[in-house]
């Protein structure tokens, strides 16, 4: 069990990134929204901060499952350290994102703030319903399943390829 | 005059030492609150792991719900950073 553990890996499309697909198009839609109510609630710069928080956001998303589809199809211990020491990465990245805009003038802080939260948590909460309403995968059309069936049944693991 | 530029110091260093103060004990908060959601990743991406690697049929939908948790717990330092960008830069 332990050797497939460190040499296990997978194959086919990523269920991770189509997740991560999803909430990003789902984010682009919801953008302009989110950024009127940003602008009515904080002005022009709650405009700019809005729509600054959402693609960090996105970004986030996105760099997330891109590291996780690459490195799994590598091995899983490969994608186990990605995953933690992307979340040290992708902090930090959101880290000097925002330190480096923090003095501009278009910057408003609260509105970057709430709008990183209700961003990340309301596109996370979006997709979960459509967890929970398939049981199949997650986010993904009923006519998109065919790749997913595909997925489930390329995975491999040492023991395909061993003689 | 030279008294009042004492003063004027004084004050000056005291918030300085203030900020420094704030500084820290933001800094200190965003660390404390990076420190759980990276247990739980961790914990969250070893179970996944043994799963897939036990059961790779199921692999898809693990790692998709592998994917889900780690966002959610993300959230949590997320929190964590904007409530250390609020408490240091606004």
């Amino acid at each position: 069990m332990s050797d497939d553990v460190y040499t296990a890996r997978l194959e086919g499309p990523s269920p991770a990134a189509q997740v991560a697909k999803d909430l990003v198009r789902r984010g682009i839609w919801a953008a302009p929204i989110l950024m009127l109510i940003g602008t009515a609630i904080w002005g022009t710069d709650g405009f700019f901060s809005t729509g600054y928080g959402i693609g960090l956001i996105l970004f986030n998303f996105a760099l997330s499952a891109f590291l996780i589809a690459s490195t799994s199809r590598i091995s899983l211990s490969l994608m186990m350290a990605a995953v933690l020491f992307g979340f040290l990465i992708r902090l930090g990245i959101i880290f000097i994102a925002v330190y480096a805009v923090k003095d501009a003038g278009w910057m408003n802080l609260v509105a970057l703030g709430a709008t990183i939260i209700v961003t990340h948590l309301g596109l996370l909460f979006w997709e979960l319903r459509y967890v929970s309403a398939s049981l199949a995968y997650p986010g993904l059309k009923p006519g998109t399943s065919k790749s997913a069936d595909q997925t489930n049944q390329s995975f491999l693991n040492k023991e395909h390829s061993q003689p | 005059m030279s008294a009042l530029a004492s003063t004027l110091a004084q004050i000056t260093d005291a918030a300085d030492a203030q900020n420094v103060e704030a500084a820290g004990s933001a800094g200190f908060a965003y660390g404390l609150a990076a420190i759980g959601p990276g247990i739980g990743i961790g914990y969250l991406v070893g179970q996944a792991v043994q799963a897939m690697a036990r059961q790779p049929e199921s692999a898809g939908q693990v790692q998709t719900t592998m994917f889900l948790g780690i966002a959610f717990t993300e959230a949590l330092a997320l929190i964590g950073f904007v409530v250390f960008i609020l408490l240091k830069f606004v």
